[in-house]
């Protein structure tokens, strides 16, 4: 009987035991005073912002750093209804592209811009992968201020990769489709022959940072994955990654696998640039739209725009500013470190990590030490390129950032984790689990010249059992790292919005001194303004009713609207008042079939709206702005068509009386 | 001689009038009152400035906020004492110099019984303002203040309601407090001589 407990007892103990050895999960590998190293205090501000994709939500989220917390979501490629954008009549251009309007968008690399290689603050450039187009996103407002679509192209995912001093953003093709000015209505079996890659160079203003596509390359028919700039000794140059080099056109996961390397397309851009400039490509027809929304008139207006000049790489062989590298197995980011002699690519399939130096390849192009040529552009060897490899780094790498210390921070998608390695002796310093499966990483500054270092998210595709759960769809998910020690100590989860794809991360002081708190009402432009109450009217012209309309706490001007008639096109031109911080008006009907406008100080918004139904219909504030902010409504009367209600309006003494 | 001796000024007070007269031109371009506002809306405060012939700071804010409780908005033109203000201000100016030059106790002391008067006559007027922005509420305003007075503090704190409101001197307004304290020890140092 004894021994029977006693056999009992050890085999309880045994089976403890081995499920001791069982790897611990994440609460363990959190560090003892994380919870003090992320606590923001109430009134504190954070030390950086996070500004992050917000993938096919199609917007960019904002987030303090270290605490997680969301700021704001900045609608740039999908309608908002909070705010009225691409809902407003000012800003449903901003949506236009050659094929109409387009309300969604997939939001995924960020760029902030520039200057001498290191995020000077002024705006922050946003690429959408599934209709081409590149957004910039004006830093001092949060709002966004241009979006220019890419031609020939389709799936703008190598993008919106940027220059040191801003010069230009590229737009790499992720699909390759014969280009606008072909006839592309061919057999898609006839992929290798008949479809072209195409990357463009996005000239920006250093002014205003308007931006116009310069030139764009036709490429053989692969797929571009990502890219990044030179800097210091390799600026000039771009970096490009492809895959498909098998130009599959069907199966591509097995199909687009087979070759042992891929390519990073190295460009000199600057040669290209003098190239377009000396008139070596030609004019491509084609349609895309370019859309600028102009702060003085608080309005957006979209251009449709028809040409476009092309470089064919093919025919321009000679000119000596295009080269491929082999690079291991499909690969996705390519990244230079801050030093710009090293470039890393991560081949998604690979097992180690390639980095490459620029100067071997500026000497073995000096010594055409080519291995062969793919299309007629020059394949440099492999060997002659390499700076080394990273070995057993993990599995599946994808992206990599830089610290201000020679140290490089990869993440491994399939291995979950990410590896932090040292660029010039290639040995991994360290390695920290991830839950689960990072896509891209960034650090404070970590793809430019000057990394700030110090902190590192992870952006992870798959969340599981990372939050409370929420039905079949979960949060997505980002994993703080503090990277200042040797060891990379995880501090914090925080979930995101849509799917986070990259982010660019930058100390607080670049932005917040900059904003804007108010639009002043003195230099509102708008073609409705109205900048008193005294001025606001309603005016008929057939059956289009244009309404100029105040908001200022807590009353709207007018507020009793009579004479509107069913079959009329109704436009609320609403001006806010106000000219001080914090003091937005919202502006919404009953029955609508639109959204709602945010008005913000010195601001003019239009709300569109034909009535369904004659009555009465109310409208009302819709940001609690003031402790009357419940009183602030109206009524418009609406009367059947045809019937001879005379238009009256007014506020208080000047309200249309019986 | 002595009766020469005993009208004229010590040289100190000479220098002293002079630095004062000429201090005073400040005035005519620093704000010489504030009144600061604090509200759990408003962290950073909200401030109005007093000059000699405007006023500076958040005004449109303030007016803005005030509507709630009826009073007055505040306009610069409602104010005739803004045309008047500077020439006082300049007049005592150039008396201070004019007390240096001329050199008689009789115009140093005239000199301090027309700043005396100015100081008081200048209170007085901004307390009637006050006392008129604060007690002159709309009856049917959206806010009923109890009591129907709202009236910010000559000097110093008051909460008013939700708001906090200081009212203290501004670099002008000090300007005229260090120029007044010089000007009484000047006074004293003056009468002293005199008795020795």
């Amino acid at each position: 009987m004894t021994r029977v407990k006693l056999i009992g007892l050890s085999a309880c103990a045994a089976l403890l035991a081995l499920s001791s050895c069982k790897p611990k999960g994440a609460q363990s590998a959190v560090t003892g005073d994380a919870a003090q190293r992320v606590y923001v205090a109430p009134g504190q501000y954070d030390e950086v912002y996070s500004f992050t994709s917000g993938g096919f939500s199609g917007q960019v989220s904002v987030y303090g750093i270290p605490s997680g917390r969301m700021l704001k979501v900045l609608p740039v490629f999908s309608q908002d209804p909070e705010s009225g954008y691409g809902y407003s009549e000012e800003t449903k251009p901003m949506l236009m592209t050659s094929h109409g309007f387009v309300p969604w968008g997939d939001q995924h690399h960020l760029a902030i811009s520039q200057t001498n290689g290191e995020n000077d603050g002024r705006w922050l450039f946003a690429n959408e992968n599934n209709t081409p187009r590149v957004a910039r996103i004006d830093l001092t407002t949060f709002t966004t201020t241009e979006i220019i679509e890419i031609p020939n192209s389709a799936g703008n995912h190598s993008s919106p990769f940027i220059t040191e001093n801003t010069e230009y953003v590229v737009a790499g093709t992720r699909f390759s489709v014969p280009f606008d000015d072909e006839n592309g209505d061919v057999p898609i079996a006839d992929y290798a022959d008949k479809f072209s890659g195409a990357i463009s160079f996005i000239k920006v203003n250093p002014e205003n940072g308007r931006m116009n596509i310069d030139f764009q390359l036709k490429t053989p028919p692969v797929n571009y994955d990502l890219s990044h700039t030179g800097k210091g000794p390799s600026s000039g140059w771009f970096f490009f990654s492809t895959y498909n080099t098998e130009k599959a056109h069907t199966l591509l996961e097995v199909n687009a696998s087979q070759r042992d390397k891929d390519f990073i397309l190295a460009i000199n851009w600057k040669k290209a640039a003098e190239l377009a400039k000396a008139g070596k490509g030609r004019t491509v027809k084609t349609k895309y739209a370019h859309n600028v929304y102009d702060e003085g008139t608080h309005s957006a207006t979209s251009e449709m725009l028809t040409d476009v000049t092309v470089l064919d790489v093919k025919d321009l062989i000679d000119e000596g500013f295009a080269y491929y590298i082999p690079c291991p197995k499909s690969p996705h980011g390519t990244d230079v470190d801050p030093t710009g002699e090293y470039f890393v690519g991560s081949g998604k399939l690979a097992s180690l990590l390639p980095v490459f130096s620029f100067s071997k390849m500026m000497k073995a192009i000096e010594d055409k030490n080519y291995e062969g040529d793919f299309d007629g552009i020059p394949v440099l060897k492999y060997d002659a390129v390499l700076h080394g490899e990273v070995q057993k780094p993990g599995l599946g790498p994808l992206h990599t950032e830089f610290d201000n210390e020679g140290n490089a921070y990869t993440s491994f998608f399939v291995s979950s984790e990410v590896v932090k390695w040292n660029v010039k002796s290639l040995e991994v310093i360290d390695r920290q689990p991830t839950f689960y499966s990072t896509g891209h990483l960034t650090v404070v500054g970590g793809d430019t010249a000057k990394p700030y270092g110090k902190y590192l998210v992870a952006w992870n595709k798959i969340t599981k059992d990372r939050y409370l759960p929420t039905g079949p769809e979960l949060a997505q998910s980002a994993q703080l790292f503090d990277i200042s020690g040797t060891k990379m100590e995880l501090l914090l989860d925080f979930p995101t919005i849509g799917e986070p794809h990259y982010a660019q991360m930058i100390p607080a002081d670049k932005i917040k001194d900059n904003q804007k708190r108010i639009y002043d009402i003195n230099e509102n432009n708008h073609k409705y303004v109205t900048k008193s109450e005294d001025a606001t009217k309603v005016e008929r012209n057939g059956n289009r009713v244009d309404i100029y309309m105040t908001l200022i706490r807590s009353h709207i001007t007018p507020d009793n609207i009579e004479g509107i008639k069913m079959g009329d096109e109704v436009y609320f031109h609403v001006t806010n008042l106000e000219q001080d911080w914090d003091l937005p008006h919202g502006f919404a009907i009953m029955g609508n079939n639109n959204a709602e406008i945010l008005v913000l100080p010195g601001e003019t918004k239009t709300l569109k709206w034909i009535p369904t139904r004659s009555g009465i219909i109310p409208f009302y504030c819709t940001d609690f702005c003031s402790a009357l902010h419940q009183e602030m409504q109206g009524y418009v009367r609406v009367s059947p068509a045809g019937s001879s209600t005379p238009i009256r309006f007014g506020t208080g003494d000047k309200a249309p009386t019986n | 001689m002595n009766t020469a001796k005993n009208t004229s000024l010590k040289t100190l007070t000479r220098i002293l009038s002079a630095i004062a007269g000429l201090a005073m031109f400040s005035t005519l371009f620093l704000p010489i009152w504030k009144i600061e506002l604090t509200a759990p809306q408003y962290p950073e405060g909200l401030e109005m400035y007093i000059y000699a012939n405007k006023l500076g700071g958040e005004v449109d804010i303030i007016n803005g906020l005030n509507h709630y409780i009826g009073m007055h908005t505040i306009h610069e033109d409602d104010f005739a004492e803004f045309a008047v203000l500077p020439y006082v201000l300049g007049l005592l100016a150039v008396f201070g110099l004019l007390t240096a030059l001329v050199n008689r106790k009789w115009f140093f002391y005239l000199w301090c019984a027309f700043f005396i008067a100015f100081v008081v006559v200048l209170g007085l007027d901004f307390y009637f303002w006050l006392y008129n922005y604060g007690h002159n509420l709309d009856p049917t305003a959206p806010i009923q203040v109890p009591g129907m007075t709202y009236q910010p503090p000559l000097i110093g704190f008051k909460q008013l309601l939700n708001f906090g409101a200081f009212s203290i001197p501004a670099s002008g307004g000090w300007v005229l407090a260090a120029v007044g304290t010089v000007m009484a020890g000047l006074v004293g140092y003056e009468i002293k001589k005199t008795k020795q």
